[in-house]
C-alpha cells in the first residue's frame, strides 16, 4: 500500500516537473499548460496508454489535471460503448460532471464569501 | 566516504548537490509540493474506499474533495503564498484548477454577482473545458467512425 503512495508522489511530481520545464522553457501561460494537459489527458487516454498510468500510480495519474483529459476520454469511450453515437456527445462531461459541478459551485461561494487581499 | 568529509568538503558537497539555478530550484519545488498534492490525494482516495466506497466514485469523490480544499486555500489568500515557490506544483494539479476559478472570481467581485464572479470565474477554467469537451468529443467521433472501441 505504500509503494502506491510513492509511485503517486513520483509520476505526480514529475507531470508536475514537466510543466514547470514547460513555463520556464517555452512562452507558455500557466493558463495554456492548463489547456494542452487536458488535450493531451484525452490524446494518451483513447490510444489506450493514460489507463496503463493510471494503474501505476493511481492519484500520481488522477490528480494533476492530465486527469480531468483522462476521465473525459474515458467516458467517451464508455459512452459509445454504451450509447453509440449519442454518447459521444454525453459521456466525456457525464464522467466529469462531479468535478465540474463541485468546481463551480464551490469556486461561486468560495469568491462570494472571501474578498482578495489589498495588494 | 562520507563520514570522512571535512566541513569545507561537506559545503562543496552540499552546493554541487542543492539546486542552484533558478530552473533546477523551480523543477525541485513544482517535482515537491506537486508529488506531495497527488499523495494526499491518494490518501483521500484510500479513506473513501476505506468506508466503502468503489474506485471509481472513490476517485470522483477525491476530485471533488480536492477542488473544495483547493478554492478554500485559495478564499485564505494561502494557496497563492504556496504557489509563489511551487510555481507548476500547484498550476498542474486539480487544486490549481480550482485555484484558476476562485482567484479571477475574487478579483472581479466588485463587477457584480453575475457579470463580475459567474463570468470572471472562467476566464482560464472556461479554455480549459472548451479544449477539454472539444477534443473528448472529436476523438469519441473519430473512435465511434472507425469502430475502434
Amino acid at each position: 500500500m505504500w509503494t502506491m503512495y510513492l509511485k503517486a508522489f513520483l509520476v505526480g511530481g514529475a507531470i508536475c516537473a514537466i510543466g514547470q520545464i514547460l513555463i520556464d522553457k517555452t512562452k507558455l501561460t500557466p493558463a495554456r499548460i492548463l489547456v494542452s494537459f487536458v488535450v493531451a489527458g484525452v490524446i494518451l487516454t483513447v490510444l489506450g496508454l493514460y489507463e496503463k498510468l493510471v494503474e501505476f500510480a493511481g492519484a500520481g495519474a488522477t490528480v494533476p489535471i492530465v486527469g480531468f483529459g483522462y476521465s473525459l476520454g474515458k467516458g467517451a469511450i464508455k459512452g459509445i460503448t454504451e450509447n453509440g453515437l449519442i454518447g459521444v456527445f454525453t459521456g466525456g462531461i457525464a464522467a466529469t460532471a462531479g468535478g465540474i459541478a463541485a468546481s463551480i459551485v464551490f469556486g461561486y461561494f468560495i469568491a462570494l464569501i472571501f474578498s482578495p487581499k489589498a495588494k | 566516504m562520507m563520514k570522512n568529509m571535512t566541513k569545507a568538503e561537506y559545503e562543496k558537497y552540499a552546493q554541487r548537490k542543492s539546486p542552484d539555478s533558478p530552473l533546477a530550484k523551480n523543477i525541485f519545488f513544482a517535482f515537491l509540493i506537486g508529488g506531495l498534492i497527488c499523495m494526499i490525494g491518494q490518501g483521500i482516495t484510500d479513506i473513501y474506499k476505506y468506508f466503502g466506497m468503489a474506485a471509481e466514485p472513490a476517485a470522483g469523490a477525491t476530485s471533488i474533495t480536492l477542488i473544495f480544499i483547493g478554492a478554500l486555500l485559495t478564499g485564505l489568500d494561502l494557496y497563492d503564498n504556496i504557489a509563489k515557490v511551487a510555481g507548476a506544483g500547484t498550476i498542474v494539479p486539480i487544486t490549481g484548477f480550482s485555484n484558476s476559478i476562485v482567484a479571477p472570481a475574487m478579483e472581479h467581485k466588485s463587477e457584480g454577482y453575475i457579470l463580475g464572479i459567474g463570468a470572471k470565474m472562467f476566464i482560464i477554467a472556461g479554455p480549459v473545458l472548451v479544449f477539454g469537451t472539444v477534443s473528448s468529443v472529436v476523438a469519441g467521433l473519430i473512435l465511434w467512425l472507425f469502430r475502434l472501441y
